[in-house]
C-alpha cells in the first residue's frame, strides 16, 4: 500500500475515505479544522488514484470523531465518502455515509425569508424528494435545493 | 381521514376527496352564510384571528364565518399592538393563543410561519397565507366556484394567465386542479412562467400542461379563465415591474373569441388586470368568487372545529 504511505497513519482519529474527486477541502470545512484539538494533525491528500472512483481525496484527521450531523452534512456533499474510526491504528468501525429522510440543523434554508432564517427557537430541516441525484424541500417553506455547498449552516 | 382537529397549511395536506367534501359542504353553508338560515355549531368555540400582515380580505371573511357559525373571535390585526413588537418570537405568540383559542388562524409575512404555528400549537392551525408561500383557503374557493359554474371540477381547462413565477397561490390551485386531471394553459409574460419544479411536479402527476402566450388563442377552447395579480413588492426594481404590468388585460373585445360558458376568476383587489366593462358580463364570476369565501372557509372551521362527523345531528 505505498499510495497510503503517501500520509501518515493516525494512532486515534477518523479517515474520511473516496471522498469524490476535489471535494476534501469542502469536507474539511464541514469537519471544522478550529475545533480539533491543537495536536491533531490533519492529512488532506489531493487526487488520488481509485479503484473505484477513477480519482478520489483523502482526509486523515487525528484525535477526532465527528457527529452525526457533520456525516449528515458530508452525505449531501461527499456521497460516496466512506468513514472509518481509528483507534491504537485499527479501523474499529467504517461505514458509508448515507443519508436520513430528515435532515436537520445542517444547512440553512435558501430563502431569506424563511421562517427558519428568523430569530425563532427552532433548527432548519429538509426532507429528501429524490436522491439520485439528491433533492431536498424545506420543511417549513417547501423551498427545494439541490447546492447543498453554499447553505451548510 | 376526517379533517376533525387537523391543521391546514398546505393545499397538500388535503386529499383529493377532502377537497371534493369541502368544496359539497361549502355548497350547502351558503344560505346560512347570507344569514337567511342560522348554525351555531361553534357556539361554544374561540378562533384566534393572528394576523401579522395586513389583510382585510382574508381577515374578514374568516371572522364573518366564524360568528356565521355561532362562534367567537380573538383578532390581532396590527401586529404593533402585540408583544412580537417587543421580540417575541412567533413560536412564543403562538404557544400563548393556542392555549386562549381552539384554533388559530394565521397570516404572516414569512413563509414556513404556518408549519412553525401548527409544531408549536396543540390545537389546529389554518393558513390564511405565509409571505408568498401558501394560502391553501384561497384555493380551495377557486376550487368552489369553478365547481358551482361547472357542476364538476374534472377535466376543465382552466387558462392561468399573468405571474406563474412569484403567484404562489396559482401554484396551489395548479396542483389542485391536477388532482382533478384538469388541462392547464400557462399564459405568462416571458420573464413570469411557471418555475421548472413546478412544471415538473405537475407533469409528474399526470396534468396536461400547455404553453401558449397569446391571449386569444390560450382561451379559446377554455372554461375557465384565471387572471392573477402581478404583485409589485415581489419584483427587485420597478422598471421591471412596468414591463409586465400592463402587458395583459382582459376587456370585452378579448373575451370576444371565448366559449360563452367561460368564466373568468380573479383572487382580488385587480390593478389593471380586468376592464371595469367586464364585470357586467355573464364571464366575470370574481364577486361570486369573493362571496364563496365566507361559506368555503364555514365549511372548513366546520370541519375541523364543529361536532365530530357522525356525531352531528341533522
Amino acid at each position: 500500500m505505498v499510495r497510503e504511505l503517501k500520509i501518515t497513519p493516525i494512532k486515534n482519529g477518523t479517515v474520511i475515505d473516496h471522498i469524490g474527486n476535489g471535494l476534501a477541502l469542502d469536507v474539511l470545512r464541514i469537519v471544522g479544522v478550529q475545533t480539533l484539538d491543537k495536536d491533531s494533525t490533519v492529512s488532506v491528500a489531493l487526487h488520488v488514484r481509485s479503484g473505484k472512483l477513477g480519482w478520489k481525496d483523502i482526509l486523515k484527521v487525528e484525535n477526532m470523531e465527528l457527529s452525526p450531523r457533520k456525516v449528515n452534512a458530508i452525505a449531501l456533499i461527499a456521497p460516496t465518502a466512506t468513514i472509518s474510526i481509528i483507534r491504537d491504528f485499527k479501523v474499529q468501525e467504517k461505514r458509508t455515509v448515507d443519508l436520513p429522510d430528515r435532515i436537520v440543523g445542517v444547512l440553512r434554508c435558501p430563502n431569506l425569508n424563511c421562517i427558519t432564517n428568523q430569530p425563532e427557537p427552532i433548527e432548519s430541516e429538509f426532507t429528501v424528494l429524490r436522491r439520485r441525484p439528491v433533492l431536498l424541500a424545506c420543511a417549513y417553506c417547501e423551498r427545494q435545493v439541490d447546492d447543498f455547498l453554499h447553505h451548510l449552516a | 381521514m376526517s379533517l376533525h382537529g387537523r391543521d391546514v397549511i398546505s393545499i397538500r395536506d388535503l386529499s383529493r376527496e377532502e377537497i371534493e367534501s369541502i368544496v359539497a359542504d361549502a355548497r350547502r353553508m351558503i344560505p346560512y352564510a347570507e344569514g337567511r338560515k342560522v348554525m351555531r355549531s361553534l357556539e361554544d368555540k374561540i378562533v384566534a384571528m393572528a394576523f401579522f400582515e395586513p389583510s382585510t380580505r382574508t381577515r374578514l371573511s374568516f371572522e364573518s364565518a366564524v360568528a356565521r357559525l355561532g362562534g367567537r373571535s380573538l383578532t390581532i390585526a396590527d401586529p404593533g399592538s402585540t408583544s412580537l413588537k417587543k421580540g417575541e418570537s412567533l413560536n412564543d405568540t403562538i404557544r400563548m393563543l393556542s392555549a386562549y383559542a381552539d384554533a388559530i388562524v394565521l397570516r404572516h409575512p414569512n413563509e414556513g410561519s404556518a408549519r412553525l404555528a401548527a409544531r408549536a400549537s396543540d390545537k389546529p392551525v389554518l393558513n390564511a397565507g405565509d409571505g408568498a408561500g401558501q394560502h391553501p383557503t384561497q384555493t380551495l374557493l377557486d376550487l368552489a366556484t369553478m365547481q358551482e359554474a361547472f357542476g364538476t371540477l374534472s377535466g376543465l381547462r382552466v387558462v392561468l394567465l399573468g405571474d406563474l413565477k412569484y403567484g404562489r397561490t396559482v401554484h396551489s390551485l395548479a396542483y389542485a386542479l391536477a388532482l382533478f386531471g384538469a388541462e392547464l394553459v400557462l399564459s405568462a409574460p416571458p420573464t413570469l412562467r411557471l418555475p421548472d419544479e413546478v412544471r415538473d411536479q405537475l407533469e409528474h402527476m399526470g396534468a396536461k400542461l400547455v404553453e401558449e402566450d397569446q391571449l386569444h388563442r390560450a382561451i379559446r377552447d377554455a372554461d375557465i379563465l384565471y387572471v392573477t395579480r402581478i404583485q409589485r413588492e415581489r419584483f427587485p426594481d420597478e422598471g421591471e415591474y412596468q414591463k409586465v404590468a400592463g402587458s395583459y388585460r382582459i376587456d370585452n373585445a378579448v373575451l370576444a373569441g371565448a366559449k360563452p360558458r367561460l368564466i373568468v376568476l380573479h383572487p382580488l383587489p385587480r390593478a389593471g388586470e380586468i376592464a371595469p366593462e367586464v364585470d357586467a358580463t355573464p364571464h366575470a364570476a370574481y364577486f361570486r368568487q369573493a362571496f364563496l369565501a365566507v361559506p368555503v372557509r364555514m365549511a372548513l372551521l366546520n370541519a375541523i372545529l364543529g361536532p365530530a362527523k357522525g356525531k352531528r345531528g341533522g
